[in-house]
């Protein structure tokens, strides 16, 4: 039985009144690749965000249900979201990596975190590229700004920038949608490099990468969880309805 | 066939209106044109008459330490040495913005990321009230509130040229602020959220990304206000003391190029030294503001990226 490092229990979420999601349950499995998938609007981005607690920057949205990560709760009035968020790193849609040099960058975590030394730094540095494999490119380079990159390469400094501080989980929105294929399917095999080594849940509008790279799938709709299986088994033969509607390209 | 051609040979209505309004946006802006150049001819050719028709050595003007232009030394040559004005000028410019620019990131700091609500009701009116109110009433409060309490400090007059830079740090203090709140503001959401992802603390993401990012736009509001500060003659010349004198101390009176220009420029005559010289001091202060505009431009620029 494989061990599960996420469990969330009954979510709800408001953005002032509306309810955008109406009690959600996903466990995600230790170092899988897990696909949110659903039209836009179907609440997948924003599930995503309550999961390292990025909602807490907005006002208006109360969160309501069970959070665990590896048994501890997400939401509990003493968890600290700072040390929670080292653990359970994002990657944005639109690459945005500061406007500081690409070592900067992929150091930032790490120094906000703790004081290292200047070796560890540049060992910490080198490794994360590596893991997003993106070093090669931008070795002779670091300390060129990382706004002077292409955008595919922006967009792998900032999943090295994200690994960077050794999460377990990696929450990725969209990390490709912004990108031309070529930079796209750079960025899916940094992913399928990073598959077991650690937890990785994206939300993707194309089906074809999720086929091609996630282990589950969740498809959602309207702000509810319509389906969660294997991959193949809802991408190619669902039990609901509206999956087979979604995905044959009925709507959406 | 021939109406087609005539109709697309004949000049349309509306591109006579449009070739109008394009005469009217070029006469406007060759006009201002036109008025730039001349302030500038004019400033230079009366400037320059000093060192021209009067014969006053340049490098005597720029460094001697004695304004009496009525006067001639032993030398027989004219006193007009402007260091202590400029010394004065860029004295007063230099504290005022020392000053005033933790302040200002402080308060805007506090207006865009810690507290936006109280930030857009009041602190934005407020500093946005506070640019407006005439030079003199700054000047008066000067006067009649910090003089006073430097002489108690310090003793002597109280008139000088910490006087003059705290009246300057308060009238560049508002638009220094509200130049570093819009600079704040545009530095994107995105960068915020994911310095908060990657787990900083709020103060780190202020510190270590907004300000950064935001340091080139933070320096043209401090040398916009810098170039204010320099350019400033009324509320100076009310608390420094005017007394054209190499400044001995900061609390001891001085002069700046704006105060002894308003001071003198009514009671010399037309194309006499004494008048020429006051002009070369306004062309010192134009030269200046030309060269806090290169700054200016040039931070932007390399901020720009």
């Amino acid at each position: 039985m494989t061990q599960k490092i996420l469990t969330t229990e009954n979510v709800h979420l408001y953005y002032g009144k509306k309810e955008a999601l109406h009690g959600i349950n996903l466990d995600f499995n230790k170092n899988d690749i897990t696909a949110l998938i659903g039209p836009s609007g179907s609440g997948k981005s924003t599930y995503l965000r309550a999961l390292n607690r990025m909602h807490d920057l907005t006002d208006s949205v109360t969160v309501n249900g069970t959070f665990m990560f590896n048994g501890h709760d997400i939401y509990a009035p003493n968890t600290d979201t700072v040390a929670l968020r080292q653990k359970i790193g994002m990657v944005f849609q639109q690459p945005n990596p500061f406007p500081f040099s690409i070592y900067d960058n992929v150091a930032f975590g790490v120094r906000t975190a703790e004081k290292k030394s200047k070796a560890e730094l540049d060992e910490i540095v080198e490794k994360s590229l590596k893991q997003a494999a993106i070093w090669d490119e931008v070795k002779d380079n670091l300390h060129k700004s990382a706004l002077s990159l292409s955008g595919g390469q922006q967009q792998r400094v900032s999943i090295a920038r994200a690994l960077a501080t050794n999460p377990e989980i990696l929450l990725l929105d969209e990390p490709t949608a912004a990108l031309d294929p070529v930079s796209a399917s750079k960025v899916e095999n940094t992913m399928m490099q990073l598959r077991n080594q650690l937890t990785m849940i994206i939300v993707t509008h194309s089906m074809a990468q999720a086929s091609r790279i996630s282990d589950k799938t969740a498809f959602f709709m309207d702000g509810h969880l319509v389906e969660f299986n294997h991959t193949k088994k809802v991408l190619l033969d669902p039990d609901r309805q509206e999956t087979q509607d979604y995905i044959s390209g009925r709507f959406g | 066939m021939d109406s087609i051609r005539e109709s697309l040979l004949k000049k349309s209505k509306a591109t006579k209106k449009d070739r109008f309004a394009r005469v009217i946006t070029f006469s406007a802006l060759l006009l201002i044109v036109v008025v730039v150049i001349s302030i500038f001819l004019f400033v230079a050719s009366k400037g320059l008459a000093t060192f021209f028709t009067n014969k006053v050595n340049l490098w005597d003007f720029l460094s001697g330490k004695k304004w009496a232009p009525g006067q001639t030394n032993a030398q027989g040559q004219p006193l007009t040495g402007a260091l202590p004005m400029i010394t004065g000028s860029f004295l007063v410019t230099l504290i005022a913005a020392l000053v005033a620019t933790p302040f200002a990131i402080g308060t805007a700091v506090f207006m865009t990321e810690i507290s936006p609500k109280h930030g857009a009701k009041i602190l934005g009116p407020v500093t946005e009230l506070l640019v407006g109110i005439p030079s003199v009433v700054y000047g008066f409060i000067g006067l009649s509130v910090i003089v006073p309490v430097m002489r108690h400090i310090f003793g002597g007059s109280g008139f000088g040229i910490i006087a003059g830079a705290m009246v300057l740090f308060i009238m560049i203090l508002p638009t220094v602020t509200s130049m570093t709140v819009d600079t704040l503001k545009s530095v994107p959401r995105h960068y915020r959220e994911s310095a908060l992802a990657l787990g900083a603390t709020r103060w780190q993401m202020i510190y270590k990304v907004i300000l950064r990012s935001a340091t080139p736009g933070i320096l043209t509001a401090v040398v916009f206000g810098m170039a204010r500060a320099f350019g400033e003659a009324l509320a100076v010349q009310m608390v420094i003391g005017n007394a054209p004198l190499m400044p001995k101390g900061l609390t001891s009176p001085s002069s700046t190029l704006t105060s002894i220009l308003t001071q003198g420029i009514g009671n010399t005559v037309m194309g006499s030294l004494e008048n020429n010289a006051l002009w070369s001091l306004a062309l010192i202060l134009l030269l200046m503001s030309l060269v806090f505009n290169i700054i200016m431009r040039a931070i932007a620029k390399k901020g720009a990226m």
